[in-house]
Formats: C-alpha cells, sequence, structure tokens
C-alpha cells in the first residue's frame, strides 16, 4: 500500500522537477518565452495550459483503447483543440485583458509540445489516474517555471512585482527583459544555472556513493556535512 | 506596395522566430547544421505558404458563412495536419531526390507552431487573400533566414569553449537572444 502511494507522489513530484517540462523536457519553448512579461501572464499561460494538459490527458488515457494506431496523432490533437476552445471562449468572456494580452498564444496551446507529449508518452500508456496526477505535475512543473521567468523579467524590466513598483526610481528599468531578446536571455542564463546545480548535486551524490563504500569514520563525517550543504543550497 | 511592407514585416521586422517566438522548437533542434537548417526552412515555407491559402479559403468560405468560428482552431489544425501528410505523399510521388532532401522534417512541421500561428494572425489580421500569400512567404523567409543565421552561428560554437553547464540548450538560448537584439536594428524600418 505505502508502496504504490509513494509512486503516485513519485508520478506527480516528477513533473514539478526532475522532468520539469521546461528546463529539464525543453519542451513548450514557444508559450514560455512570449507570455512571460509579466508574473500574472505568466500564471494565466500556466493555468491554462495546466487545464487543458488535465482534461486533455484525463479524456485521452479513457478512450486509449478505442483510438486505431493510426490515426492517434489526429484523435489526441482533436481532443486537445476542443478543450483550448473551451478556454478561450472562458478567457474572453471573464478575463477579456488577460485574454488579449495573451492574444494568439491561448490558441497556441494546441501546438504546444508539452501536452502532445505527454499524451503520446504517458496518458497513451498509463491508467486515468496516474495520467490526471502525472498531467498535475506537468501543469505545476510548467505554471512554476513561468512564473519565475516572469517574475524575473518583470522585475529587471519595468521595476514591477504583480504590477507594483517595488524597485527605487534610482534603479533604470532595463527595457531589454521585456523585449523578446531578454527572454531568450533569461531563459538562457536560468537553464545554465540549474543545469549547473544539478551536475553539483550529481557529483555529491558520487562522492558520498564512494564515501559510504569505504565505510570509515571520518568519511562518513564528511558526508554528513556534503548533505547539510546540499540541504542549505536547496533552500537557497 | 502594402504587400510587400507585410512580406516585409513578416520576414525581418517581427521576424517569426525572433520576435514572435512561433517555431522555437525545430529552431533549437534542427539548427546543428548549416544544411539541414536550411532544407528544414525550404519545407517549412512550402507549407507557410499552402496554408495560409488553404485556411483563408476554409475560414471564408465554410467556417464564417456557418457561423462556425468556435470550430476555427479544431479545424485548422486538422487542415494542417492533413496538408502537411498530403505534401509529404505527393513529394514522394513526383520528385525523390526533393523527398529525400526534405522527408524527415516533413512530419515534425505539424507541430510547428510557425504554422498554426501563421493561421490564427491571418483571422486576427483579416487580411485577405493575398495579403494572406505573402505574409505567409514572408514568415517562411524570416523562418528560413534566422535558422540558417543560427546554424551558421552554432556551427562556429562547436569550436568554442562554452563553460559545460551552459552547453546545449543554454547557449543557444543566449544566441538567439542577442540574435533577436541584432534583428531590433531592423524596427525602425516600417
Amino acid at each position: 500500500m505505502s508502496k504504490t502511494q509513494t509512486r503516485y507522489s513519485e508520478v506527480f513530484m516528477n513533473g514539478i522537477w526532475k522532468q520539469n517540462p521546461i528546463f529539464k523536457q525543453v519542451l513548450g519553448t514557444c508559450p514560455t518565452l512570449a507570455v512571460t512579461v509579466s508574473v500574472i501572464n505568466g500564471f494565466a499561460m500556466g493555468v491554462a495550459t495546466a487545464f487543458v494538459l488535465l482534461f486533455s490527458s484525463m479524456i485521452i488515457s479513457l478512450i486509449k483503447k478505442l483510438i486505431p494506431n493510426q490515426v492517434r496523432i489526429a484523435a489526441y490533437i482533436v481532443v486537445i483543440a476542443t478543450f483550448v476552445t473551451i478556454v478561450d471562449i472562458v478567457m474572453k468572456a471573464q478575463f477579456p485583458d488577460l485574454s488579449k494580452a495573451l492574444g494568439p498564444f491561448i490558441p497556441l496551446i494546441i501546438v504546444n509540445c508539452i501536452i502532445l507529449g505527454r499524451a503520446e508518452a504517458f496518458a497513451s500508456k498509463n491508467t486515468v489516474g496516474r495520467s490526471i496526477l502525472d498531467a498535475l505535475g506537468m501543469g505545476a512543473g510548467f505554471t512554476l517555471a513561468l512564473l519565475v521567468i516572469g517574475g524575473i523579467r518583470e522585475v529587471l524590466g519595468s521595476s514591477k512585482f504583480l504590477g507594483t513598483v517595488i524597485l527605487p526610481a534610482t534603479v533604470e528599468p532595463m527595457l531589454i527583459f521585456i523585449l523578446p531578446a531578454g527572454a531568450f536571455l533569461t531563459l538562457g542564463i536560468l537553464f545554465g544555472t540549474a543545469n549547473h546545480f544539478e551536475e553539483k548535486k550529481k557529483a555529491k551524490e558520487i562522492q558520498r556513493a564512494i564515501d559510504n563504500q569505504m565505510g570509515a569514520k571520518n568519511v562518513n563525517v564528511t558526508a554528513a556535512e556534503t548533505t547539510e550543504t546540499a540541504e542549505k543550497e536547496k533552500e537557497a | 506596395m502594402e504587400l510587400f511592407i507585410i512580406f516585409l514585416s513578416a520576414a525581418i521586422v517581427n521576424n517569426f522566430v525572433l520576435s514572435y517566438f512561433l517555431g522555437i522548437c525545430p529552431f533549437i533542434g534542427v539548427s546543428n547544421k548549416l544544411t539541414s537548417a536550411f532544407s528544414m526552412g525550404l519545407a517549412t515555407t512550402f507549407v507557410l505558404v499552402l496554408t495560409a491559402v488553404v485556411t483563408w479559403l476554409i475560414n471564408h468560405l465554410i467556417l464564417m458563412p456557418a457561423g462556425l468560428d468556435y470550430l476555427q482552431y479544431v479545424a485548422f489544425i486538422l487542415v494542417i495536419a492533413s496538408l502537411v501528410q498530403f505534401v509529404e505523399m505527393f513529394i514522394k510521388k513526383t520528385s525523390q531526390p526533393l523527398y529525400r532532401a526534405l522527408g524527415i522534417y516533413l512530419p515534425l512541421i505539424t507541430t510547428n507552431c510557425a504554422i498554426l500561428g501563421l493561421a490564427l494572425f491571418m483571422v486576427l489580421r483579416d487580411y485577405s487573400m493575398m495579403e494572406s500569400i505573402f505574409f505567409g512567404l514572408g514568415a517562411g523567409v524570416g523562418f528560413t533566414l534566422a535558422l540558417t543565421i543560427m546554424a551558421g552561428i552554432r556551427e562556429e560554437l562547436e569550436l568554442a569553449d562554452v563553460p559545460k553547464p551552459f552547453q546545449g540548450v543554454p547557449i543557444t538560448l543566449i544566441t538567439a537572444g542577442i540574435l533577436a537584439m541584432a534583428f531590433m536594428g531592423f524596427s525602425g524600418l516600417i
């Protein structure tokens, strides 16, 4: 029982960091770069994508046995496009300002590789419950990444956070960060930093494995130290 | 003149890749080699122009008269997917050398956001048939341009000493950022 539970939570947590759609799988970069001018835009895009991902994963894993193998991609796309249409219509009615700001990038969720990728790689092979968890995890991971990028770009590019000015007037806003070029630079630098920490973590794990094998007392002390610093890094 | 401005705007000033972020996936994935980047660009341009014609016809002759505007996204994506399939079959039958040059890239084009993006922008801006064709052509030329420049830079980058965590995707993104900055210089053109 506990075994299945850990596996379920693993399915969910995978999307948030281990297989984060943006930083690990490099999926869905188009909307990531285009709409992250501000935190609120990034958040709206993330939630819209997560919604489509959740429902299309659910439907696809429900009807996976009914779809002939040759036309599966076309069938997936029709399911996805239907949910995107729903999101688009709802957003136009309820949040007209956001809908205008995101423009054609809401319908472009249809060709967001994350959704088709998860449908093909996960929902078409797993049970409904697991597919829902996977979609929730991936959606949360995507939204988090968009929030981080949107936050950095909004603070640096317009000195604001969630629309309120937070930097003193003496700090000139760096316009480049809300322009397209800034999007590429921000994502590139974040990506490299994520890689850097991942590599450090891996090196430490290998070091720890070696230390454990040696089994000496003094080595254990350093191993404990490395875990401590790793935890500190995580907090930071 | 207006047509030329639409073309120039889509190709250079508002480059699809560098300022609308459409078609980033192949931009990062296929820009390793100059020759394959150019072939990908050509195949995409071809599909872009075809899509412009077909989606315009479908939108103006079927969806709008019937009041089925809400079916636009579903209809467009299905049209694009089947169009790409047809183009692949047609090229395979008629020209073997062209098929060998473009073949592997064609199926990838379906999920290229640039294609659906083109159809959506066409509807949003209410372009006429001719305008749509020039818009598609401009978008294709712009995509090819960005992809080829990027591939050229990346071939040189292979020899550069990039810090390990930045190898691969990160350095490509940063290069794209600098390229986008360079393209900003064109913004006063129109």
